[in-house]
């Protein structure tokens, strides 16, 4: 199943349930790097950073998506693209941890000419496939992707992560009954469903439900799953597309927050930034440790 | 006398994309159900699996455009110019400028190609949308020739480009031999009295003006200014040195296009009598594309007004 011989993925065990605590691990590593980033940034989006990090640990760190950090640009890449751009830091930890990058350059996020922007930056960052931000962008450059790939008979495959707020975009749809009409099934949106999105709970915004079931309106082959759930994760991420033909679905159950007792749910740490003390609280929580 | 053949240029951009996609197989088109405006209708025929119809939806449009070229394919992707433009702006700006992706944006039918149809169709606003956006090439070409020659270009520059391909027919300004040069304006006529400067359906307008300013004694030169960006700030420098000032001709609004781009260099660098004809700070009446750039003075009589009333001879 590991595609290409990262230094990262040797030491991932083998056997399905000890695989499912290593990945569980390097999420809540991915979590207190972000946390880490953002406070010392003074900024950051730590709610959906916590959310998303075990569906980017198995993506990239349980060797389902196929790239290769030595060849950022091997054409035959598979390509993941993050719609939901603020989910930056956890991405970055990712890239970093999957060895795109050293983790040293983590410490420079969002410093003055880093690489590191607060959204990503493909010129700037191994490792990036589109730059993203506002919202709504990112699953019309997956869908062009995926026709791409086509049009080229290549065997590479095209996952994109949204948020699940960004769904209110209108882009997104226009995207969907495109992926649908070219039957695009090398093709997966992921939804990190925290159902937060930055004022308050999605469903006391704009109602989101029946999500799985408006996406299966729009063509999708839809599988809804806990997003915290490596083991989940990884049996989903290593059976696609779910149908032959459609557009693969992916929504994961998250919370916002996740692994953090006091972040968790809570609307305000959309953009949250942990204070010294709130990061050592998180690092006992998660308990893991960050070296860098 | 014989009467000037007209061209639509939106032949010539067929033509062009039709043959660098027999050529290229990177080469592949994107369009928003407007397959007889954006005349695709014979590229889907020959190339259909190099053919992507997103509907009516511009934003997810250049979005795809942008996926196509992160997977390797140089997309054109196709549409009206005043929605291409205006409906897509933050996906023009973030998926294909800041990006840096190699899309070529085709804006069919811009200015106000679309006369009667009114303001909502009419495209006078993009020059100045898309000259402040980095990395975007924007280029108007002035007539089949030149659109030919900017498209087969657009092949070999890696990065955005937007391309103004204009449906008012034009006569031809350019030989067969003639070459596109990116960010370098096309001296048509020397002159040492007054500089016209123009793009797209303006060019062949401002020759008219040149050759009727020379029976009433004024030496014209005439620029074709078809890159508007990267901006070639040295023929406009020079203009401003040997002549006594310039006119510059569009059809866009008057602010923030070509006028504009060319005030900006001769207020920071050789301060020169300046004037812009356009579309001045309102939106378009009821008529026809030839009844409005009538309306608006954008015709040669009206290039010519301009250029003695600048060198103080009017009548």
């Amino acid at each position: 199943m590991v595609w290409c011989m990262d230094k990262s993925l040797l030491e991932m065990p083998a056997a399905a349930e000890e695989r499912s605590q290593w990945l569980h691990r390097k999420g809540n590593w991915i979590r207190l790097s972000a946390m880490t980033m953002n406070h010392r940034a003074g900024l950051g989006h730590t709610g959906g950073d916590l959310s998303s990090a075990d569906i980017l640990a198995t993506l990239y760190l349980g060797g389902l998506l196929r790239v290769d950090s030595a060849e950022p640009r091997w054409p035959q890449r598979d390509r993941f693209i993050l719609s939901k751009g603020h989910g930056a830091a956890a991405f970055y930890a990712t890239l970093a941890a999957r060895g795109f990058f050293p983790v040293e350059i983590l410490r420079t996020y969002m410093e003055p000419l880093s690489m590191l922007n607060g959204h990503p930056d493909r010129n700037k960052l191994p490792g990036v496939e589109a730059n993203t931000g506002p919202l709504g962008h990112g699953l019309p450059i997956a869908v062009g992707a995926a026709l791409a790939a086509r049009m080229r008979r290549e065997a590479w495959r095209v996952f994109v992560m949204t948020g699940d707020g960004e769904l209110q975009e209108g882009s997104n749809w226009e995207a969907a009954m495109t992926a649908q009409h070219y039957g695009l099934d090398n093709l997966t949106v992921i939804v990190d469903r925290n159902r937060i999105q930055q004022g308050d709970f999605t469903e006391n915004t704009i109602r989101m439900e029946p999500l799985g079931a408006r996406f299966a309106a729009f063509g999708f082959a839809v599988a809804e799953i806990d997003g915290h759930d490596a083991g989940a994760l990884f049996d989903r991420f290593a059976h696609l597309p779910i149908e032959t033909g459609k557009p693969s679905c992916i929504i994961a159950r998250t919370i916002k927050g996740k692994g953090v007792s006091f972040a968790e749910n809570q609307p305000a740490w959309h953009h949250g930034v942990p204070s010294a003390e709130q990061l050592a609280a998180a690092a006992a929580e998660l308990g893991v440790e960050v070296s860098w | 006398m014989v009467a000037t053949q007209l061209y639509d240029c939106r032949d010539a951009y067929m033509s062009a994309l039709e043959e660098m996609a027999a050529e290229d197989t990177r080469v592949c088109a994107v369009a928003n159900d407007s397959l007889s405006s954006a005349k695709l209708k014979n590229f889907k025929a020959c190339f259909p699996e190099r053919f992507v119809n997103v509907g009516i939806a511009e934003q997810n449009m250049v979005g795809v455009g942008a996926g196509l070229a992160n997977g390797g394919m140089v997309p054109y992707v196709c549409g009206a110019s005043c929605f291409l433009t205006a409906r897509a702006m933050e996906q023009v700006k973030v998926d294909l400028a800041y990006t840096r992706a190699n899309v070529k944006l085709c804006a069919m039918s811009p200015g106000m190609a679309y006369g009667q149809l009114g303001p909502t169709h009419h495209s006078i606003e993009d020059l100045a949308w898309m000259r402040v956006l980095p990395n975007l090439a924007v280029i108007v070409p002035a007539d089949p020739i030149e659109t030919a020659a900017a498209m087969r270009y657009s092949l070999i520059h890696e990065g955005p480009m937007f391309l103004r391909i204009a449906r008012v027919p034009v006569p031809r300004v350019h030989d067969d031999g003639y070459k596109f040069r990116l960010g370098k304006a096309v001296k048509l006529r020397d002159g040492n009295d007054v500089t016209l400067i123009a793009n797209g359906l303006m060019v062949s307008r401002a020759l008219d003006a040149a050759r009727a300013l020379e029976t009433r004694g004024v030496s014209a030169r005439v620029l074709n200014m078809s890159t508007i960006k990267p901006l070639d700030r040295e023929a406009i420098v020079d203009a401003a040195r040997v002549t006594r000032g310039i006119v510059t001709a569009e059809e866009a609004l008057a602010a923030g296009g070509l006028g504009g781009a060319v005030a900006e260099v001769l207020s920071t660098a050789h301060p020169a009598p300046l004037r812009i004809l356009g579309v001045p700070d309102t939106f378009a009446p009821t008529g026809t594309a030839e009844f409005l750039l009538e309306h608006f003075g954008l015709t040669s009589a009206g290039i010519e007004r301009a250029a003695l009333e600048l060198l103080g001879k009017e009548e």
